[in-house]
């Protein structure tokens, strides 16, 4: 733990066996945006002993609130979302073949040759692709449109899968070297952080964690959790893109990384949805300084977090988002270092001892 | 009995690229010893197995060939720890992004393949598929421990966990053709309790995808009378309507065409109406695509058969077969072979005409 900060939490989280036990639960569950139930029930069972308060709102999303004790607390709001990007059946055709659309920003070039689990029961089903042997040259030039892609189901499928089912990729989660392989890391690494920070919450605050929904398709759950919860500052805990690979020509270097792996939690200074509050980023990156946590600026630019509809809940709530980098998201595999998610809770715990009504007084100046 | 699906899964279990066999010649080595009465490996790789007939000598001799290698992927260049690779066998490159694989370096080490994001590729790769040369293997190892286990050279398999699918369908990766090698290995099986005069010789052949070369030399080793190829054809599905294609569970192919010996084909396709084995001809109006182009050609030349066993989404990692017709291929081969004596002598009397 820090030698030079006075931290007023008890208890000091860490990522060990049962940590990395319960992301890979969270990672292998089902919840395509609009249908979270399957990862909400673990997150209730996960908090239900240690949470002061817990409530499932209209639109789905967990409210967790965590007292903490004595005058001039601050009210701090956590989220993170339980969604995942996926996929819908719309459509039965002959022969255990459905047609499907995408949920959330899926680039369809990843689909071809790719397992699926479909439904609550997880039934397994297969994007196929054409023979090589049937394609012309020309035509492997050319993108596959989702609409000519099927989830091949067997021919004995009958009923058990019907238009409106969801559907992921379905890998499954594995440790490899230093690092986490798996679908959903985009948020289920916040999801666990989240759940983490609950447990070992510090006493100058009151937490208030919001597991949000349909986070993929626009950002709602956070909206209406950030209205419950009222709160006087938040912090969005997600994961974002590591583009840190190589540029193919070896001359040129790769300076568009976003992120990188092995670096550190990514702060946020400006992304495409939110400019967050200064004095928060600045929060965030003493923290990290003061107490030997590696940390990096995420570079400026596209993309979004829950940050981008809390800031602009109610009269205006100051935000800032934090991230465990991943290599890429919303493909069937992605890849995140033990590392960087260890880093990315120890420098949220660590902040979060340190909030201070002084955090936030006077005027917003950046 | 033969558990199929759980042969299938240990079959698919082990890497064997064109020119790399080595583990599953292994798999099959096991599943076939209970079941002939010797096994050798011939100067390229192939596996040999002879089930020994009844007959008189000289007997003669029925070769099964099934190609047991697999496409997949070979190591080219390391970039910052991330591996460039290019194919064995034909792989479309649209299917890559997002694939689990086996890197067989100093040890087996699971990687993924990736598509880097647009602004790290050539102007020209654009939002459109990208180019096997372009995309990486990430291994989610420091850059040092990856030169250290990993050369130039080293094969990369595919390495996604086989499906169960409805309806006793299958999916997976290499099935093309490992779904034959089954077949013929319930073939012998089923040859336990048949008396066949002719001495039976299974070839799980090496380097089909690639070079052909296990169908061109094990014969010449064998020199059999006439040999039954069994590979995967294409089954009905999406991208696959024409009349390349036959329906899906829905029976084995008998393949008609030049590679195929006309009075061989005629036996089968009577062999199949009088047990009631659903089958459906497979045109190869100029070459068939298997190991019997190979054999065809070997020595002063051998009279072939090609069985198909339907598969969608062949050269992908989830390819997809009907166990069924697996069956039917190793019934109707088991049935063709107890009494080939008969076939041998209409094609010896009844020269091409």
């Amino acid at each position: 733990m820090t030698k030079n900060l006075e931290v007023s939490a008890g208890t000091v989280p860490e990522i060990g066996p049962s940590q990395i036990e319960l992301l890979e639960k969270l990672c292998n569950a089902s919840a395509v945006s609009g249908d979270e139930h399957e990862v909400r029930q673990i997150v209730l069972e996960a908090v239900k002993l240690v949470a002061d308060d817990v409530k499932v709102d209209a639109l789905g999303n967990i409210l967790v609130t965590k007292y903490g004790r004595g005058d001039g607390r601050v009210r701090v709001m956590l989220a993170a979302h339980m969604d995942e990007i996926g996929f819908m059946i719309v459509k039965k055709h002959e022969d255990g073949l459905f047609e499907f659309d995408l949920v959330g920003g899926i680039d369809e070039r990843q689909l071809p040759g790719k397992p699926v689990l479909v439904g609550r029961e997880h039934l397994p089903g297969v994007i196929g692709a054409k023979p090589i042997h049937m394609t012309t040259a020309e035509e492997r030039k050319k993108k596959i449109p989702v609409s000519s892609m099927r989830i091949d189901m067997g021919p004995g499928i009958g009923e058990k899968v019907n238009p409106g089912d969801r559907a992921t990729f379905a890998t499954r989660f594995e440790m490899v070297g230093p690092s986490i392989r798996a679908k959903a890391l985009d948020d289920r690494l916040g999801v666990a952080t989240l759940i983490e920070l609950i447990k070992h919450a510090p006493d100058n605050i009151d937490l208030l964690a919001a597991f949000t929904v349909q986070e993929e398709v626009g950002l709602r759950g956070a909206r209406v959790a950030a209205y419950a919860f009222d709160p006087d500052m938040a912090v969005a805990v997600d994961s974002t893109p590591a583009y840190d690979l190589p540029h193919w020509d070896e001359e040129d270097e790769n300076d568009r990384y976003n992120t990188r792996l092995d670096a550190g939690p990514a702060i946020y200074v400006m992304d495409f949805a939110t400019i967050p509050d200064r004095r928060l980023v600045k929060w965030l990156v003493e923290t990290a300084e003061s107490s030997d946590i590696p940390y990096q600026l995420r570079q400026p630019g596209g993309g979004g977090t829950d940050a981008g509809a809390i800031h602009k809940a109610r009269s205006g709530i100051p935000s800032v988002s934090v991230s465990v980098p991943s290599r890429y998201a919303h493909t069937a595999v992605g890849m995140a270092r033990l590392d960087d998610w260890s880093n990315t809770l120890r420098l949220l715990h660590t902040a979060l001892g340190r909030v201070t009504p002084n955090l936030l007084a006077g005027e917003r100046r950046g | 009995m033969i558990d199929l699906t759980a042969l299938l899964k240990k079959m698919l279990s082990a890497s064997g690229l064109s020119g790399f066999e080595g583990p599953i010649r292994e798999i099959v080595h096991e599943a076939w010893e209970p079941l002939t009465d010797e096994l050798t490996v011939s100067k390229i790789g192939s596996l040999h197995g002879l089930k020994k007939g009844r007959g008189e000598d000289p007997k003669r001799r029925v070769m099964i060939s099934v190609h047991m290698d697999a496409i997949g992927m070979m190591v080219t260049g390391i970039q910052d720890g991330l591996l460039r690779f290019t194919e064995i066998g034909g792989i479309d490159h649209r299917i890559l992004p997002g694939q689990l694989v086996t890197v067989h370096g100093r040890e087996d080490l699971p990687g993924v393949v990736v598509q880097p994001p647009a602004h790290l590729l050539p102007e020209s790769a654009g939002d459109g598929p990208v180019e096997m040369k372009y995309l990486f293997v990430d291994l989610g190892l420091g850059a040092d421990t990856v030169v250290e286990k990993v050369r130039v050279g080293d094969t990369i398999s595919f390495a996604q966990e086989p499906l169960e699918l409805t309806g006793e369908a299958l999916s997976g990766h290499t099935l093309d053709n490992r779904v034959s090698v089954a077949a013929a290995t319930l073939c012998l099986e089923e040859l336990q309790n048949r008396l066949h005069d002719w001495d039976v010789w299974a070839v799980a052949s090496a380097q089909e995808e690639e070079t052909l070369g296990g169908a061109l030399t094990s014969p010449f080793d064998i020199r059999p009378d006439m040999a039954i190829v069994v590979d995967v054809c294409f089954a009905k599905g999406l991208g696959s309507s024409d009349w390349r294609s036959l329906p899906f569970g829905e029976g084995v192919g008998l393949g008609y065409g030049p590679n195929i010996h006309p009075v061989l084909y005629q036996a089968f396709e009577d062999k199949a109406k009088a047990l009631e084995i659903p089958y459906h001809r497979d045109l190869m109006p100029k070459m068939s695509g298997t190991d019997a182009m190979g054999i065809q050609v070997v020595a002063e030349g051998i009279p072939c058969m090609v069985l198909g066993i339907p598969l969608r989404y062949m050269h992908t990692p989830v390819e997809t077969v009907s166990l069924k017709d697996i069956r039917r291929a190793g019934r109707l081969m088991a049935a063709f072979i107890v009494d080939c004596e008969k076939a041998y002598q209409d094609l010896t009397q009844n020269a091409l005409d």
